[in-house]
């Protein structure tokens, strides 16, 4: 299958690190790149040359399925030597800073490095030690600019569009990097975007950043398009926020009673990995007709496959 | 040691409320002997070799109430010898240190070796602190009254708060019987924990953990409390807020106190850590811009008594790392006062507000014969030349340490000279 490359359109930025640092042309041209691989992921033969000869370096700080595999295999899929680095037998372990790990791998010569790092801004500061391109695949509670891209994808797939659309992105909101690029990138394309967690988990003057803000469920859902439940992130809370996980269903898990404040034809999206129960009735995460998160991941390779293409120069 | 004469400077001593264009005698023994208009050409024997200062200022050397030193135990951040260098360059010639070193100051013993070191390796005045509890844990006072005669100055934990509010009320009741200074770091550790950058919409935005402004405002409030029936001298080492302004200058009608701000809280704000810039991973940390412009007003109407430079010495490895995992503090023992002037030259405050409160305030408030020109006492004194722009450069800091918080920055107004007792230790 022949891949188009439009070849004056250029982006305007060496790294992805984040999608505050993208223009809107700078979206629209990774989607419709991305939207060229879909039928292709779907087909006999997936294998592409256009990354061969090239290196991709994963380097995950934290665990991570879904994320760590779609960049591997997106990276396979165009034809890149593809390095995933197992930190856990790393020099990391033995005190290596990270500044030392990025020039070691960068005296190797890469010609992209996907990282994933607990703490924010990370990606950042990778970028300013390696000659290569860096590629944000999750720092700390910032950004993780491939999931919005792909979330985006998934809505425009099935919805057509995201301008004039209302989109409510639920739950642990102040631990999320999902929330904040998926902010950013769906207030830029025109959505309306609320906001429903509970003041707990809530991150200061969230609302300056165009978005309505809820802490009841029922009120923020009313007339939704897209209700995106996001995953309680136990491991990055250092102290209670939270009474208990039965309370938090109870009044934030996303239950049919609840997304009946949404439209009809709402979609539930969810970026896993998905405590149920907890955050989301393990039926309505099921259901076909209304779930769209095994789309999701099924996107996440394409989207993934658009941005190694596009920033790996 | 000879006489020395120097004639038309423009002497700003606040203590002695003198601001005058005149000249200044340090006698043979390193003394001022005579200071003001009155010491002019006229009145000086025609033998004798004069410096003309041609309108450059004379300010008493500046007394820093806030500065880390690395001796003991972290002597590749600075010693002694690296802090004195760096102090000088910058017109400090009183710097009082904190006891956060390894070992900590905690006991006599310590005392005399610090005080040697100080005495050998130091050309500047120090007086040590030693810490409010042993080991800085919170839990069990040190000895204030023997510490205080073998020479400590002062008692804080230095980046901790004491917490226990029970221990607190404690601490001020010895303070009030042995007369001990506690200069307390005001910072609820509870709503602090895993703060980085001040919490609002930039920690947002980077996905930081943020330290709110009250957890600040909650220990002043605790502590004003208790002050209130147990008289003590307190001192708030540092305000960052608009909150604790605005509750500072309600408090000081009904009780004695005093507080300071750092140099980084008065001139920078949130906004400047930009794109994850680990030299400003300050405490308190930066704020707002209505923060800062508070915090300026603040010193205006001597609600803030004490500018310092809250100079942490950290190196290269200790910030070449991501924000969660970099060092606190910035090196700024040499730019506190150009940096200070940056407020007088764009009208923000007036030249005697700002050499008040970075020379006769703090000596004040440590009850030192310092930060002043008086006549009998060392000519302890910097000449500034305030108008001289120049560029920070962290390579052409003298610190052993090179985390400055202002790198690039330009600048205006250097010191030229500085004098401890009367000889020139450091030259442009």
């Amino acid at each position: 299958m022949a891949i188009k490359s439009d070849k004056a359109v250029k982006i305007s930025q060496k790294n992805l690190l984040g999608i505050q640092n993208l223009s809107v042309s700078d979206v629209n041209y990774i989607l419709k790149e991305a939207k060229q691989f879909i039928k292709l992921n779907k087909s006999k033969n997936k294998k592409l040359d256009i990354l061969k000869g090239k290196t991709q370096i994963n380097l995950f700080f934290e665990p991570s399925t879904r994320t760590q595999s779609s960049f591997e295999l997106a990276g396979k899929r165009l034809g890149a030597d593809v390095m995933s680095m197992n930190i856990v037998n790393s020099a990391i372990k033995k005190g290596e800073t990270l500044i030392d790990t990025a020039m070691t791998l960068n005296a190797m010569h890469p010609d992209l490095i996907v990282i994933r790092h607990q703490d924010s801004g990370a990606c950042n500061l990778l970028s300013q030690k390696v000659t290569c391109s860096v590629i944000n695949a999750g720092d700390g509670r910032r950004e993780h600019p491939t999931q919005a891209l792909l979330d985006a994808l998934t809505i425009i797939e099935k919805k057509e569009k995201i301008q004039g659309l209302k989109i409510a992105i639920c739950g642990d909101i102040l631990h999320s990097r999902v929330a904040r690029s998926n902010i950013y990138l769906l207030t830029m394309l025109g959505a309306e975007v609320n906001i429903i967690s509970p003041t707990n988990l809530m991150p200061e003057n969230i609302e300056k950043f165009g978005v309505n803000k809820f802490s009841n469920m029922r009120k923020g859902l009313k007339d939704c398009d897209i209700v995106m439940m996001l995953r309680l992130q136990n491991e990055r809370m250092t102290s209670s926020f939270l009474s208990s996980n039965r309370e938090y269903y109870e009044y934030y898990g996303l239950t049919p009673d609840k997304l009946s404040y949404a439209k009809d034809d709402a979609l539930i999206m969810h970026p896993g990995p998905m405590n149920r129960g907890i955050e989301i009735d393990t039926n309505l995460a099921d259901d076909i007709n209304r779930s769209v998160i095994r789309e999701q991941v099924e996107l996440g390779v394409a989207v993934r496959m658009a941005c190694l293409k596009i920033f790996c120069t | 040691m000879k006489k020395q004469y120097f004639l038309n400077a423009n002497i700003i001593d606040t203590h002695n409320s003198l601001n005058e264009v005149g000249g200044l005698i340090v006698d043979e023994n390193g003394l001022v002997e005579a200071i003001g208009k009155k010491v002019n050409k006229n009145n000086i024997p025609s033998r004798e070799k004069v410096v003309d200062l041609q309108g450059k200022h004379i300010f008493p050397g500046i007394v820093d109430m806030r500065v880390f030193v690395g001796e003991p135990g972290y002597e590749y951040k600075e010693n002694f010898r690296t802090l004195s260098n760096a102090a000088l360059s910058g017109g400090v010639t009183s710097v009082v240190t904190m006891p956060n070193t390894d070992p900590i100051i905690d006991n006599v013993s310590i005392v005399d070796f610090l005080k040697r070191r100080g005495r050998d390796k130091s050309k500047i005045n120090i007086f040590p602190t030693a810490s409010l509890t042993k080991g800085l844990e919170g839990n069990n006072m040190t000895e204030f009254g023997l510490l205080q005669k073998k020479g400590i100055i002062a008692f804080t934990d230095g980046l901790k708060t004491i917490q226990n509010t029970r221990l607190m009320s404690r601490i001020m009741k010895s303070a009030h019987d042995l007369n001990s200074l506690i200069l307390q770091h005001a910072e609820d550790l509870e709503l602090s924990k895993n703060g980085m950058i001040n919490d609002g919409i930039i920690s947002t935005k980077l996905g930081l953990q943020g330290i709110p402004d009250l957890a600040e405002l909650i220990i002043i409030e605790r502590d004003l409390i208790l002050l209130e029936s147990i008289k003590c001298r307190y001192h708030i080492s540092q305000i960052s807020s608009k909150k604790s302004v605005e509750i500072i200058n309600e408090r000081k009608q009904k009780v004695k106190f005093t507080c300071g701000v750092s140099i980084n809280n008065l001139s920078l704000n949130e906004n400047d850590i930009g794109d994850f810039r680990t030299f400003l991973k300050l405490s308190p940390p930066l704020r707002t811009e209505e923060d800062r412009v508070s915090l300026v007003e603040g010193l205006n109407n001597k609600t803030i008594d004490v500018i310092v430079s809250d100079h942490k010495p950290e190196d290269e490895e200790q910030k070449r790392l991501t924000f969660a995992q970099a060092a606190t503090g910035s090196s700024g023992i040499e730019t506190l006062l150009p940096l200070s002037l940056e407020l007088y030259h764009n009208n923000s405050v007036k030249l005697e507000t700002i050499i008040q409160a970075l020379t006769s305030n703090p000596a004040k408030i440590l009850k030192i014969n310092k930060g002043n020109l008086t006549i009998g006492n060392d000519a302890d004194f910097c000449i500034v030349d305030i108008n001289k722009p120049w560029i920070v450069k962290k390579e052409k800091l003298i610190s052993k340490s090179k985390n400055t918080s202002i790198e690039n920055k330009k600048l205006q107004g250097k010191v030229t000279n500085t004098f401890v007792k009367g000889v020139e230790l450091f030259k442009l």
